[in-house]
């Protein structure tokens, strides 16, 4: 028999459904108050309904009507820049090479820049998902200036007049004011041969309530257009990423499902309020 | 908003006439105040839970209520029942009677394994060891030339048989190692693992297969300060797959609270024995449970 009535319990659990996805207290109080609202105005008598409600609701905070294309052609004649940037470990190198695949899948050509210098092996890294996915990689000497690496991809981009390039970027800890600066001076090298279009923060969805932080600090070094959400396939839920589109007025494009090739998506808000909502 | 548990303790007596007594309301409202401040500072709700319940108990108990200022009495309960948890008792690596030692690495992608290889490499050898350090991630783009890199800035040798990116088996990369080790007089094999996460069963049992390999002294679970909610689900996962034996937080250097420590102690059991703080090889520490209290409580 199901029940008629809502009782408290019903909202417990739903609020500890939210918290337990990372989706913070202050987003799920939020949240859970506008939903009280409604469900009182609509006369909501099951938990099923409810759960509906509370899907719409959270599908509605991750603003649907947002343009989710990656921004990987230019209309000024040259390669459109896509630069990858995040803290350490997130997924930014594979997500290049994903990346890669899928444009060049579309009928791009693709050219990748190597600038992270810092990380054992991070050039070769990349480079083994060039040849992966069929794209070459510019990579200058080890521990070499980034912004001069990335400066000569966008210029070898240009010469061999190719549709995008990808910067790849050292992850660095928003805390760290020096590699907070050296971003910001990449992102005004390459914007010397011409402007960026797309600045993709990468976000693991294992990240808890730092993410807030770590998406308003890169926002002041560079102009993140995008958030890229990263190995979903685990069992995180990646709520935090509510908080970080609100915060940076920007929506999550992409979504991370693996460490294979093809494990790179389209972010559909539905289907990502479904996996937050689901159990396990 | 406020800042600190502190601050926001603070605010809740501040409306009470009389200081010398807590009612149950002032109470509840001191526990909903602790429950927001760990939320925020990523420990899991289910340990929230039981961590409130006995922060409860106690603060109704005597010592608070004859106590002078009953919001510091409260901050002291919860800070030293926190020290508790992740402190416990706290102990050094175990070398094993019959060398070579060996120290398995474990834990999601990314969290930091093979940087914590080389810091592990040049801690020992600062100590007087003879590591060596095993390159069994053959998986990750090129995890063996990282490895290999990173020991080099270690001073360590590197035993990497296979190239990976594909190519070799993990298990008998692993099987090897020790003999190598046995030959070249190494003392500590550090085994360097793939990334996997909680609920790959495949990857989690090749993590079994290398486990099984080399019977490892040591099997420390690698975890980012940065994780949220899911610290105890993949703690767990880890505890039930391949098993751990300590706990290493790593990008403890940024600034995120890291009440993923608490999650994973407290579901667990298992020590924290190291943090890591930095990408460079030195940035590396014994862990220090009363630094990290404050630090989850933002103090
Ligand atoms: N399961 C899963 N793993 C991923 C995903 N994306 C990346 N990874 C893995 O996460 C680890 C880190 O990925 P990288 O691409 O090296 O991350 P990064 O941000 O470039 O790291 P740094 O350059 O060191 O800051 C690797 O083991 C990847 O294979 C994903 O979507 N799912
Ligand atoms: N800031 C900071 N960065 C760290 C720390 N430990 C590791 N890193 C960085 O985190 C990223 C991932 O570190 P790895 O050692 O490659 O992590 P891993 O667990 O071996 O990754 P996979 O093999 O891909 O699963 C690299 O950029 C490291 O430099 C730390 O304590 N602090
Ligand atoms: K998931
Ligand atoms: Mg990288
Ligand atoms: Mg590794």
């Amino acid at each position: 028999i199901s029940k008629e009535q809502l009782d408290e319990d019903d909202w417990e659990d739903l609020e500890d459904n939210l918290l337990q996805a990372d989706v913070g207290v202050a987003a799920t109080t939020h949240i859970v108050e506008q939903l009280r609202t409604k469900s009182k105005v609509l006369g909501t008598a099951s938990p099923d309904q409810l759960r509906n409600l509370l899907a719409d609701e959270l599908v509605e905070a991750l603003s649907p009507e947002m343009d989710r294309t990656v921004r990987s052609k230019s209309t000024d004649g040259k390669p459109a820049i896509v630069m990858v940037v995040g803290v350490n470990g997130t997924g930014k190198t594979t997500t290049c090479g994903k990346l890669a695949r899928v444009l060049v899948g579309d009928g791009n050509t693709v050219l990748m820049g190597a600038a992270d210098t810092f990380r054992a092996a991070a050039a070769d890294q990349l480079q083994t998902w060039g040849e992966r996915v069929g794209v070459d990689v510019i990579r200058g000497p080890e521990q070499a200036d980034p912004a001069s690496v990335a400066f000569d991809a966008v210029k070898e981009g240009i010469s061999r007049n190719v549709d995008t390039v990808l910067i790849d970027t050292a992850g660095r800890l928003h805390t760290k004011i020096g590699l907070m600066d050296e971003l910001g001076k990449v992102g005004r090298v390459i914007a010397k041969h011409k402007p960026i279009e797309e600045t993709l923060l990468v976000l693991d969805a294992t990240t808890g309530q730092n993410g807030v932080v770590q998406a308003k600090v890169f926002t002041e070094v560079v102009d993140i257009t995008g958030v890229v959400l990263t190995k979903l396939d685990g069992s995180a839920k990646g709520g935090i990423v509510i908080s970080v589109q609100r915060e940076l007025g920007v929506p999550v494009k992409l979504v991370g499902l693996g460490e294979g090739k093809d494990d790179l998506a389209p972010f559909d808000p539905r289907e990502f309020v479904e996996g937050l909502l689901a159990n396990g | 908003m406020f800042d600190t548990l502190s601050d926001r303790l603070e605010n809740v007596f501040s409306g009470l006439r009389s200081k010398g007594r807590l009612t149950d309301a002032d109470i509840d409202a001191t526990a909903r105040e602790i429950r927001i401040a760990l939320l925020e500072a990523d420990v899991a709700l289910p340990v929230v839970k039981a961590f409130i319940a006995s922060v409860k108990e106690r603060s109704k108990g005597a010592e608070v209520s004859k106590a002078l200022n009953p919001a510091q009495q409260v901050i002291k309960i919860v800070n030293e029942e926190l020290v508790n948890i992740l402190g416990g008792e706290t102990r050094r690596l175990q070398f094993a009677k019959t060398p070579p030692t060996v120290i398995l690495l474990a834990g999601l992608q990314g969290a930091g394994k093979t940087t914590l290889a080389g810091k592990l490499g040049k801690w020992l050898k600062a100590q007087g060891h003879s590591p060596m350090l095993v390159a069994c991630d053959l998986q990750r783009p090129n995890a063996v030339t990282q490895l290999q890199v990173v020991g080099e800035q270690a001073g360590v040798e590197v035993y990497a048989p296979e190239p990976g990116n594909g190519v070799g088996d993990p298990v008998s990369v692993a099987l090897n190692s020790i003999e190598n080790a046995k030959h070249a007089m190494h003392d500590v094999v550090v085994v360097d693992t793939a990334g996997r996460t909680g609920i790959d069963q495949e990857m989690m049992q090749q993590a079994i297969g290398i486990r099984d390999a080399v019977q490892p002294n040591e099997i420390l679970f690698v975890i980012d300060a940065m994780i949220g909610q899911d610290a105890i689900n993949t703690a767990q996962a880890f505890r039930d797959g391949v098993g751990f034996t300590g706990v290493v937080l790593s990008k403890l250097d940024g600034d995120a609270r890291g009440g993923a420590a608490l999650s994973v102690r407290h579901v667990t059991g298992q020590p924290i024995m190291f943090a890591s703080t930095g990408e460079k090889l030195d940035d590396f520490d014994v862990f220090h449970p009363e630094r990290m209290a404050s630090r989850i409580l933002g103090m």
